[in-house]
C-alpha cells in the first residue's frame, strides 16, 4: 500500500469537487474491494475521499412509483428492504447470492457497481494486464481463462465484471444518478454505465473524473416472476461461472440479463423477443458473436441450460 | 523404551481417560484468541521489525540486476536482505529449491529479497520498490507434455521403497483376463490452504538464534535451519507451540523462517515474517499433479487376477515423486501385480507432501477404477471390494496385516448409509431438478512408526507436567498427551499440564503422515512408565504391583498420595519410544469405508454433497472427539479435491495462476451439509503400547473417489480428471426442460 492522504467529505458536491481537484484521488465507501487492491498496489490512490458521511444511505420511493437507493445503502440493508423484496425480488436474490454476510454488511450499492474484475492476471502485478497497466498486454489471453468473458471481449481484455447486484439492476433498467464536480447531477442508464473493454479496458464506466454516484433508481415495478440463478463450483462465496437474472411475465415475455460472461452485465433486448421460442433461441441471440476460449467455451452451454431451467421453473 | 514385542495389558487399557471424548484442553486459549501464534510473539520478542518477502516474477532464469536502493531509502526501512548480502547459505536437506534465490531463479515467487522495516505497511510498500531484472530461461511446465521424458528416479519412491514393483506375470495375466479395465486418470496440483500463513519471528542473542515459527516437525526444522545458516545445531532453538494448520506444508523450514533469521541478523533486532497469501502458493510447496494409468483384469467371478498402476508426476530437478501407486501394492488381492512411478522435470514450484501424500491422489484414481471395474463385472461396488480383500500383504503372503477390518468397515458403512437403496444403473434417480447418486470408496493409509521422546515431571502438589517437542497442528495433541499422562499416573486431567513445540524439549516424532498421535503418546507412555518406577521406588512400592489411581499409589492395603513421591524437588523421568521390527513382520495399515450421496442439478450440473459417512478402523481411538474432528476435516478436504481444488498452471509462464483464496476454492460450510463418522472398536498391539494408529490422513484417503463415484452414479457421466467440475460433463447431461 502506498502512503495516501485522507479526507472526509461533507457533501456530495464537495466530494466530487475534491476528487476532481486532487490528482490520484479515489472515493472510499465500504472499501471491501479498494482496500484489498491497495494492499496489492493494484490501486495506488494518492488521496482517499471518504464518502461514508454523505447521508446517501436511504431507500426512498420516487414520484413515479419506483425506488431510489442511496449510493451508500449497504448490500445487506438493500437485500432486506421490504419494498425490494416485494417489488424487485430479483435484486434481493442477486445481492444475497454475492460475497459473504460480513462483506455485504460493509459493501455499498455504488461500490458494488464499481468493483473491479477478479481476473487472476489483473491480481498478479507481475503479469501483463491492460486493465492494471494500460498497454502492457493481456496475459489472460492464451492463459488460464476458465472464469473469464465469452462475449464483448477484445484483443486487449477478456475480464468479467464480478457483480451479481449489477446484473439484476440491468434487468430492472436501473438508472445511476451522479453528482459532478460542478455540483450538477446527471442520470446514466445502467446499460450505458459499464463499458466493454475495447482497447481501453482500464476505463470501466461512463463516470467522468471526479463524478460521484449518489443513488441508483429503479423504475416502477414491472412484476412478473423474478429469478436470480447463480451457477458456481462451490455452493457459496464464489463468483459466478454464469448467472441469469430473469423477469418473466405470465404471457411469456420478459427480460434476461447475464452475469459472469462479459465485461459488464450482459443484456440484449432484442434477444428477449425470442423468449416464447425458448432458451436455445434466446441464448443464440444473447450470445451471438461470442468468442469463448477453450477454457470457458462451456459457459455458452451453461447459459443456455441455466436459462432453460429458469424458464422451465415458471411452467412447472 | 524399545517396543519390539506386541503390547500386553498395560495401564492405558484402563481407558478411564484415554478413549474418552475429552474436549481440547487448549480450546479456551483458541476461542479467546490467547494462544500465541508465531507472528504475534510480542511477549517474548518485543520491538520486532517486520519483514516482507519479494518473490521472483519469472519461473526460471537469472537475476541480472537487483536494485534495492529505493527500498532502502523508503520510510522506516531497516534492512534489505538478498542473496548478495546474506552470506553463504546452504540448501536445507528437506528443500528442493533454495529459500532465497539469486542469481539463479528456480521457480516463480521464489524469494529474491526481504525488506525489513519498522512497520508492516512500510515493509510492504518498500518491497514494491525493489527492482529486479531477469534473464528468463525456458522451462517445462506441462506434465502431460513432459511425461514422455519422465524417468524412474534413482532414489526410488523417496521413502525407502522401489519406484517399480512386479509380482508374477502382470502382462500375461492382464491379457488373459476375461474382464479388463485400462483407464487413465489425472489429479491436479493442490495447495494446502491452511488458515495460518507461514510465519516466523526470529531473534538473535549473540550467535544463538531463536525462531518462533509455525512448523510441524521441530527437530527436522532445527537441523535444517542450522544447516542453511551454517550454525551448530545447538545454537538454534525453534519454538512452535501453536500451529494454525499445516497439512504437510509446514513439515519443513520455509522462506519465512530463514528470512526472519537473516532479517533479524541484518536489522540487529527481532524480525517477524509472514508470507503474504498471494505469495504462498508459488513460494512454498504443493501436492504435485499426477497422471495415472490403471489396469485391472479379473475373472467373471470378480476376482482380480492382474492389477497394474503406473503414475507420472513432476518436480524441480532434485525433487521427488508423488507416490500415487503405493496403496495399490497392498490394498487388493491379485496374483499378478505391477506398479511403476515416473518423475518428469518440471520448473514449477517445488512439489512435496500434502496430507496423505501418495495415497490421497492414488486412491482418487484407484477407487474410480475399482468402481468402473465393478460395473463392468456387474458386481456391487461394495461386494467387489469385499471379494478382493486380502488378509496378507499381496506381494509377500508371509506377511499378515496386523489388523485389517476393511470388510467390517464396508459392511457397517453400507448398512448405516442405506447402500441397499443405491441404484447400480447410473443416471436413474431424480428428485425434482436434482439427479441423485450414491458412491463409495475404500480409504487406506499406512500406519507409520517414528521414535518419539518426552519428559514427565511430578511436583509436590501432585501435578504432572509433560514436556516434548511434539507439535499440535490443530489436531488435539495437547489433549491426547494430557490424557495419556493422566491415565498413566492415575490423576485427573486437571492435574496435567502439557508443554509442546520447543526444540529444547525432548525430540519428538512431530506431526505428519498421521503418525503424531500414536507415536507421541507412546513417547509419553514410555516416560510415564519410567516415572512410575521412580515413584514406586521412592515410596517403597513394588512397581509391578503398584496401582496408580485417584492421585494415589496403592498396593495391598497401603495407599500413598502420589504427590508424596515428588518431595520438594519433584521427580522427573524422560524416555523415548523406539521400535523394533514389528512393522516389518506385520503390515500396519488403517482402513475406511467412505460413502457419499450427491445431488447434481440436472440443468446446470452443479454438484453438491448431500451426506457423507466414513467408517474407520484405525487402532485404538485415543479421543473420539478429536479423532472425529480430524476425519470430518479430512472428508471436507476430500470434497474439495473431488469437486474444485486445482492449482491452474499457466504453461506459458510457469506458475500457478489462482494463487489466492479467491481463485483457489476450498469447501465452505454450504458445501458440507452432513457428515457422520464411525470408528470400529479396534486395538492394534503391534503398533505401540498405546495400540493406536493414525487417523488424520485416513479420513481423506478415498473420499475424492467416493464423491466422483456418486457423481457418476447420479449423472451417468464418468469423469477421470479431477477436479470434477461441471464443464467436464455438462454437455453430456440430459436435455433441459
Amino acid at each position: 500500500m502506498k502512503p495516501f492522504t485522507y479526507e472526509r467529505a461533507l457533501t456530495p458536491a464537495a466530494a466530487a469537487g475534491a476528487a476532481a481537484a486532487t490528482p490520484g484521488a479515489r472515493f472510499i465507501a465500504g472499501g471491501t474491494n479498494l482496500l484489498d487492491l491497495m494492499k496489492l498496489q493494484i490501486e495506488t490512490p494518492a488521496h482517499l475521499i471518504d464518502v461514508n458521511g454523505l447521508g446517501l444511505d436511504r431507500i426512498e420511493a420516487t414520484d413515479d412509483g419506483g425506488l431510489r437507493i442511496g449510493a451508500l445503502v449497504r448490500n445487506t440493508d438493500l437485500a432486506a428492504d421490504a419494498r425490494v423484496r416485494r417489488d424487485y425480488p430479483v435484486l434481493s436474490r442477486a445481492l444475497l447470492a454475492g460475497a459473504s454476510a460480513q462483506l455485504r454488511n460493509k459493501a455499498t450499492t455504488a461500490g458494488n457497481l464499481l468493483q473491479r474484475t477478479r481476473c487472476p492476471y489483473f491480481y498478479d502485478p507481475a503479469q501483463a494486464c491492460n486493465k492494471r497497466a494500460p498497454g502492457s498486454g493481456c496475459a489472460a489471453l492464451g492463459g488460464y481463462s476458465r472464469q473469464l468473458a465469452v462475449i464483448g471481449v477484445s484483443e486487449a481484455c477478456i475480464a468479467t465484471h464480478p457483480s451479481d447486484m449489477a446484473v439484476a439492476m440491468r434487468a430492472l433498467d436501473a438508472v445511476v444518478e451522479t453528482v459532478q464536480p460542478t455540483g450538477t447531477t446527471r442520470k446514466i442508464a445502467i446499460a450505458d454505465f459499464h463499458r466493454l473493454p475495447g482497447d481501453t479496458p482500464h476505463i470501466e464506466t461512463a463516470l467522468e473524473p471526479g463524478e460521484l454516484i449518489s443513488a441508483v433508481t429503479l423504475p416502477k415495478p414491472v412484476g412478473g416472476r423474478q429469478v436470480y440463478r447463480k451457477v458456481r463450483d462451490r455452493a457459496s462465496y464464489a463468483f459466478a461461472l454464469v448467472s441469469v437474472a430473469a423477469l418473466v411475465q405470465e404471457d411469456g415475455t420478459g427480460r434476461i440479463a447475464l452475469g459472469g460472461v462479459a465485461h459488464k452485465p450482459w443484456r440484449v433486448e432484442a434477444a428477449e423477443a425470442e423468449l416464447p421460442r425458448g432458451a436455445k433461441a434466446v441464448t443464440e441471440r444473447l450470445l451471438a458473436g461470442a468468442k469463448p476460449t477453450p477454457d470457458n467455451a462451456f459457459k455458452v452451454t451453461l447459459v443456455e441450460r441455466t436459462l432453460g431451467a429458469v424458464l422451465a421453473d415458471g411452467r412447472n | 523404551m524399545k517396543f519390539d514385542t506386541p503390547a500386553a495389558d498395560n495401564p492405558i487399557d484402563q481407558l478411564k481417560i484415554i478413549g474418552q471424548p475429552v474436549s481440547r484442553i487448549d480450546g479456551p486459549l483458541k476461542t479467546t484468541g490467547t494462544a500465541p501464534y508465531a507472528y504475534e510473539r510480542h511477549d517474548v520478542a518485543p520491538n520486532a521489525a517486520h519483514g516482507f518477502v519479494v518473490g521472483a516474477t519469472i519461473a526460471r532464469g537469472r537475476i541480472t540486476a537487483l536494485d534495492t536502493s529505493a527500498a532502502e531509502a523508503a520510510p522506516g526501512v531497516v534492512a534489505v536482505v538478498t542473496a548478495a548480502n546474506a552470506g553463504p547459505l546452504k540448501k536445507g536437506n528437506n528443500n528442493t529449491a533454495l529459500l532465497l534465490a539469486g542469481p539463479e531463479v528456480e521457480h516463480y515467487h521464489q524469494a529474491v529479497a526481504l525488506v525489513v522495516a519498522d512497520t508492516f505497511e512500510q515493509a510492504r510498500a518498500a518491497a514494491a520498490l525493489v527492482k529486479v531484472d531477469y534473464a528468463p530461461a525456458e522451462g517445462a511446465f506441462d506434465l502431460a507434455k513432459a511425461m514422455d521424458g519422465a524417468v524412474r528416479p534413482e532414489k526410488g519412491d523417496g521413502m525407502g521403497g522401489a519406484a517399480d514393483t512386479a509380482v508374477g506375470d502382470f502382462h500375461g495375466a492382464f491379457a488373459a483376463a476375461p474382464v479388463r479395465l485400462d483407464a487413465t486418470y489425472s489429479t491436479p496440483d493442490q495447495t494446502h490452504a491452511m488458515m495460518e500463513p507461514y510465519a516466523s519471528t526470529a531473534a538473535w542473542d549473540g550467535d544463538r538464534l531463536t525462531v518462533w515459527t509455525s512448523n510441524q516437525m521441530i527437530e527436522w526444522g532445527r537441523s535444517d535451519l542450522a544447516r542453511m545458516l551454517g550454525l551448530p545445531k545447538d545454537r538454534v532453538r525453534l519454538i512452535s507451540p501453536y500451529i494454525g494448520g499445516g497439512f504437510g506444508g509446514k513439515l519443513f523450514i520455509r522462506a519465512d523462517a530463514l528470512l526472519a533469521a537473516l532479517g533479524a541478523r541484518a536489522a540487529g533486532r527481532p524480525v517477524k515474517v509472514a508470507l503474504h497469501r498471494p505469495l504462498i502458493v508459488n513460494n512454498t510447496t504443493h501436492r504435485p499433479a499426477t497422471i495415472q494409468r490403471i489396469r485391472i483384469g479379473a475373472g467373471r467371478d470378480g476376482r482380480i487376477t492382474a492389477i497394474g498402476h503406473k503414475s507420472w508426476s513432476g518436480d524441480l530437478p532434485g525433487g521427488g515423486l508423488e507416490t500415487a501407486v503405493n496403496q495399490t501394492r497392498l490394498l487388493y488381492a491379485g496374483a499378478h501385480r505391477l506398479t511403476a512411478m515416473r518423475l518428469a522435470t518440471l520448473h514449477l514450484p517445488e512439489g512435496n507432501a500434502m496430507r496423505a501424500p501418495g495415497e490421497a491422489p492414488g486412491l482418487m484414481a484407484l477407487e474410480i477404477a475399482m468402481d468402473e471395474m465393478a460395473e463392468k463385472l456387474g458386481i456391487d461396488p461394495v461386494e467387489f471390494r469385499v471379494l478382493n480383500d486380502t488378509e496378507r500383504d499381496p506381494e509377500n503372503p508371509d506377511r499378515p496385516f496386523s489388523q485389517r477390518q476393511l470388510v467390517a468397515c464396508l459392511r457397517l458403512g453400507a448398512e448405516r448409509f442405506g447402500w441397499s437403496r443405491h441404484n447400480p444403473k447410473p443416471g436413474q434417480v431424480r428428485e425434482g431438478d436434482q439427479l441423485i447418486g450414491m458412491g463409495m470408496a475404500v480409504g487406506f493409509r499406512n500406519n507409520l512408526l517414528m521414535k518419539s521422546g518426552a519428559r514427565v515431571r511430578l511436583d509436590a502438589e501432585g501435578r504432572v507436567t509433560v514436556e516434548t517437542a511434539m507439535t499440535d497442528i490443530g489436531t488435539g495433541s495437547y489433549t491426547i498427551l494430557a490424557q495419556t499422562a493422566a491415565e498413566m499416573m492415575g490423576v485427573g486431567l486437571d492435574k496435567v499440564r502439557v508443554v509442546l513445540g520447543d526444540s529444547s524439549l525432548p525430540a519428538s516424532c512431530g506431526s505428519g503422515g498421521q503418525w503424531g498421535a500414536n507415536n507421541a503418546t507412546s513417547g509419553v507412555y514410555a516416560a510415564c512408565m519410567k516415572l512410575r518406577e521412580e515413584v514406586a521406588r521412592t515410596l517403597g512400592f513394588n512397581s509391578k504391583e503398584a496401582v496408580f489411581a485417584d492421585g494415589e499409589v496403592r498396593a495391598g492395603n497401603r495407599a500413598v498420595p502420589l504427590a508424596q513421591a515428588a518431595g520438594a524437588e519433584g521427580l522427573t523421568a524422560e524416555d523415548t519410544i523406539e521400535y523394533g521390527d514389528l512393522a516389518k513382520r506385520y503390515q500396519q495399515s488403517t482402513f475406511a469405508g467412505h460413502f457419499v450421496e450427491m445431488a447434481v442439478d440436472a440443468a446446470t450440473g452443479e454438484a453438491r454433497v448431500r451426506r457423507m459417512l466414513a467408517v474407520c478402523a484405525a487402532g485404538r481411538i485415543l479421543n473420539p472427539k478429536t479423532a472425529r474432528s480430524q476425519v470430518i476435516g479430512a472428508m471436507t478436504m476430500g470434497v474439495g479435491a473431488a469437486l474444485f481444488e486445482e492449482l491452474a498452471v499457466d504453461t506459458r509462464h510457469g506458475f500457478f495462476v489462482n494463487h489466492d483464496l479467491a481463485g483457489y476454492e476450498v469447501p465452505v460450510h454450504a458445501d458440507i451439509p452432513h457428515q457422520e463418522v464411525i470408528f470400529l472398536d479396534e486395538t492394534d498391539p503391534t503398533s505401540s503400547p498405546m495400540k493406536a494408529k493414525g487417523v488424520g490422513e485416513l479420513g481423506l484417503c478415498g473420499v475424492g473417489a467416493a464423491v466422483a463415484n456418486a457423481l457418476y452414479n447420479a449423472t451417468g457421466v464418468r469423469v477421470r480428471d479431477y477436479p470434477i467440475t461441471l464443464d467436464k460433463y455438462i454437455h453430456r447431461l440430459p436435455e433441459v426442460g
